[in-house]
């Protein structure tokens, strides 16, 4: 198999079991939206895991992506008025619809939510769509 | 630091090991596997594909315990219903990640290498919450 693709499903993997073991031990949805929410309107008691669970992704995250060899930097050229736009929309779109690539993908597809389907089905399309006409008909 | 927070970090740490080490992380691969109808870029179906397998998997097996190991219960959402805030948020949210590639994880994950993109799509993420906040609110 090509190495990317490896990398792609070893990565996956980590992710699944990442997911596996919030779930086991803590009995929590590794969402990283409704993680991040929660940290942001803290409840009593509930905000510590929350914190060491995004400390530890950002931390991980970085740490690859600067030692490992072969790892792709960030892109850096793409429109700030752009990157304002995606932003609102996926933070209110998120809340609004309970979850985002994590929370309905990989935690709620691996329980066979069927909400988290129409979830998955629903913003797959409408992100395929929008890559579509920024790529194809706007440019 | 108490073993529930602990047992968060290493959860956390293995979600943005994954996130870098497959791809997630970088918005032109993901708009690529976005981009069906022009230069598609299969990549990150491994990734979903290894995620969602492993989850299908595991969950079951975890599921079956009565609860977890260091909680009373599992806090899952017992909503059930498909309604207009599921399908306009989902909606929403895929538009947002079709514009510029990133989803949540990635964009945070971003900020680990103090990346100039997730400096900008990060508070606004943050902002778009905010703002769901208070329009529920009003």
């Amino acid at each position: 198999m090509n190495p990317t693709w490896s990398l792609a499903l070893a990565g996956g993997v980590l992710i699944g079991l990442s997911a596996t073991l919030l779930l086991w031990l803590n009995g929590r949805v590794a969402g990283v939206s409704g993680i991040l929410n929660g940290a942001l309107f803290p409840k009593a008691g509930d905000v510590v895991w929350r914190a060491a669970f995004l400390a530890g992704l950002i931390v991980a995250a970085g740490l690859y992506m600067a030692l490992a060899p072969g790892a792709t930097s960030p892109r850096t050229d793409f429109s700030r008025a752009g990157l304002i736009a995606a932003g609102l929309l996926v933070g209110f779109g998120t809340r609004m619809g309970n979850g985002c690539t994590s929370g309905h993908g990989v935690c709620g597809l691996g329980r066979l939510s069927l909400r988290s389907f129409v979830a998955v089905t629903t913003f797959m399309a409408t992100a395929i769509a929008t890559t579509y006409v920024v790529r194809h008909v706007w440019n | 630091m108490k073993k529930f927070s602990l047992a968060a970090l290493v959860s956390g740490s293995l979600f943005g090991l994954g996130l870098a080490m497959s791809g997630m992380t970088d918005a032109r691969r993901v708009l690529g596997f976005l981009d069906v109808f022009g230069d598609f870029d299969p990549t990150l179906l491994f990734v979903l594909g290894g995620a969602v397998a492993t989850t299908t998997l595991m969950f079951r097996w975890v599921l079956r315990r009565g609860s977890p190991v260091l909680a009373h219960t599992f806090q899952l959402s017992s909503l059930e219903h498909i309604d207009r805030r599921l399908l306009g948020g989902a909606a929403l949210f895929g538009i947002g990640w079709g514009i510029a590639g990133y989803c949540p994880g990635p964009a945070l994950a971003g900020l680990g290498v103090a990346a100039v993109e997730a400096l900008w799509f990060v508070p606004a993420m943050l902002a778009g919450m905010l703002l769901h906040r208070f329009v529920n609110r009003a």
